[in-house]
């Protein structure tokens, strides 16, 4: 039997490792692994794979802002409705329920500030519900979901310890 | 000066390692060379573990503390040991902190051994153990350990070793360099043993006691009621919770012969290092859930690396605790010495020869895989490149 949350941690820290591979590591067969994973898909437990990039050594040119919405719930939809409708906008790359001074935190990425500006008070701002928004652009990120960006440590071990 | 009639007989006699050759080339390469051979973990050691080493600094504890050790690090110790093996031993004169397991080797054969005293050492195993019954001008007897036992120490082959001179026993489980555990089960045999020789002591050393991917809980001789006063457990932080380099090992037995050992410590060592000892406590108490992560990430080394020997087409018993496989090279119709030094010349993968860990060693090879998973993998790649190559160039 496979250990889901085993098989979850292992291709979360690495999406790369083919089902073989997970089948060594958990001393499964490559079978239960492929069924395990398909399970996982059609439960929308597993919902994609992807890369972590870090953008900032790269050409591309971009901005990151952190908007915290305040809403007013809609009757009967809560706050369902309107974090729903923000993210059907692309360049919305997460949208969390959060507790606290507000109640929405969009991380939206785009072109340039001003992209960021407009989106606030043309698309977020005027939407029914909406109270009000505040802005916090990102300077430098030191960690992405888990991989720090820029190693400190090193290994300093011997070459050979008995 | 010329020292060479100066130094003292017994130290000449022990030699500085039975695989100098090797060690001299490996370090020669160092940094072309992907290291499976080290025998400490390749995590640093856990982060809040370590804000309390700098909280302990922050706050002043830049003095001695007392010989045996911080009393509020001891209780921790005897909390943690509660916890783990659910047996109580007393702060106040049951446990001495030690500076890492090796000084505790070292304060037992001292604390033990007359001149010409045997002590019983359960090979192949950890380096020191021999060398320190030797300092202390006692008599290493070896009791070998097989592969085809899955290197458990067997009763029989036990007491045939046992003389009126025995002292002490001394073995290591979960075993560096093999990987070997004892079980529950196993350990009730040499229990019986024991209760025949009322007069021997054991030294269980159970530094990788944590490091068990068969039982979540360790087990111990301590755990045995009626021998409880003659078993003497040498354990620590380095291995499980990763703090090689802080030091930090102790010692849990009967009080008078605790009380023995803290005078030597008291004498040569003073203390162990304090801002360490306050780090052990963060350890102690909190420190089992970074030990299952560590340890579930090991697991899957482990079975890389026995699928990978499998692959190779090399024979070896699977390691149940520890980090190390301990494969045969036998029948390649090379030494433990020579595999090494061509595998780490042609291949640039450095693995230890198994005669550095006792004569019964010959014939294997360790592999540590407290190492990244990538280096690994390619590591296992090459190795099975290079059991190739040794058969083909045998035929």
């Amino acid at each position: 039997m496979i250990n889901r949350m085993e098989l979850l941690k292992l291709i979360k820290n690495n999406a790369k490792l083919d089902p073989k591979e997970i089948a060594v590591m958990l001393g499964s067969t490559e079978e239960e692994v492929n069924n395990e994973l398909s399970a996982l898909n059609k439960e929308g437990i597993i919902l994609g794979y992807t890369t972590q990039i870090n953008w900032e050594k790269t050409e591309k040119e971009s901005v990151i802002a952190m908007i915290e919405v305040k809403l007013s719930p809609m009757r009967n939809k809560g706050y369902d409705h309107i974090a729903n409708l923000l993210c059907k906008y692309d360049k919305v790359a997460s949208c969390y329920l959060v507790s606290g001074d507000y109640d929405l935190m969009l991380i939206y990425e785009d072109d340039n500030l001003r992209e960021v500006a407009s989106f606030v008070s043309e698309k977020v701002a005027p939407l029914e519900g909406v109270l009000s928004t505040k802005s916090h652009f990102i300077l430098k990120k030191y960690k992405i979901d888990g991989i720090v960006s820029e190693k400190t440590e090193k290994d300093n071990r011997q070459t050979v310890i008995l | 000066m010329d020292y060479s009639d100066k130094i003292s007989d017994v130290v000449k006699t022990v030699p500085p390692s039975a695989i100098r050759r090797f060690f001299d080339l490996a370090n020669e390469m160092k940094g072309e060379v992907i290291s499976l051979s080290i025998g400490e973990p390749d995590f640093v050691t856990p982060w809040s573990i370590r804000e309390a080493g700098i909280n302990s600094l922050i706050d002043g504890f830049t003095h001695y503390s007392p010989n045996a050790g911080y009393i509020e690090s001891r209780k921790a110790i005897c909390d943690y040991i509660e916890n783990r093996y659910k047996v109580k031993y007393s702060p106040n004169g049951e446990v001495l902190i030690t500076v890492g397991g090796s000084e505790g080797l070292d304060l037992v054969a001292r604390a033990l051994i007359n001149p010409g005293d045997e002590v019983i050492v359960v090979e192949p195993c950890f380096v020191a153990y021999k060398a320190t019954v030797r300092f202390a001008h006692g008599i290493p007897v070896v009791c070998e350990t097989k592969p085809e036992n899955d290197f458990k120490l067997q009763p029989e082959e036990l007491e045939e070793k046992i003389t009126d001179k025995t002292k002490y026993i001394i073995m290591g489980y979960p075993s560096n360099p093999t990987g070997a555990v004892m079980n529950r089960e196993d350990l009730v045999k040499i229990k019986d043993v024991l209760l025949r020789h009322p007069d021997i002591v054991v030294i269980s050393d159970e530094l990788y006691a944590e490091l068990n991917y068969v039982d979540d809980d360790p087990c111990s001789l301590i755990q045995f009621e009626e021998i409880r006063d003659r078993v003497i457990m040498i354990n620590g932080f380095s291995k499980s919770f990763a703090m090689t380099g802080w030091r930090l090992g102790y010692l849990l037995g009967e009080k008078s012969l605790i009380s023995a050992m803290t005078k030597i410590h008291q004498y040569c060592i003073m203390c162990s290092p304090s801002m360490g000892q306050l780090a052990i406590i963060d350890a102690s108490y909190n420190g089992l859930e970074y030990v299952k992560e560590m340890k579930d990430e090991y697991n899957h080394r482990r079975r890389v690396i026995i699928e990978g020997l499998k692959n190779a087409g090399l024979d070896c018993f699977t390691p149940a605790g520890a980090f190390y496989a301990f494969p045969s090279i036998k029948g390649l119709g090379l030494t433990s010495e020579e595999f090494c030094e061509r595998f780490l010349v042609e291949k640039h993968v450095a693995i230890v020869p198994g005669n550095a860990f006792g004569d019964c060693g010959e014939g294997h090879v360790r592999i540590s895989y407290a190492a990244s998973m990538e280096s690994i993998k390619t590591a296992m790649e090459r190795l099975a490149e290079f059991v190739k190559e040794l058969k083909e160039g045998n035929r």
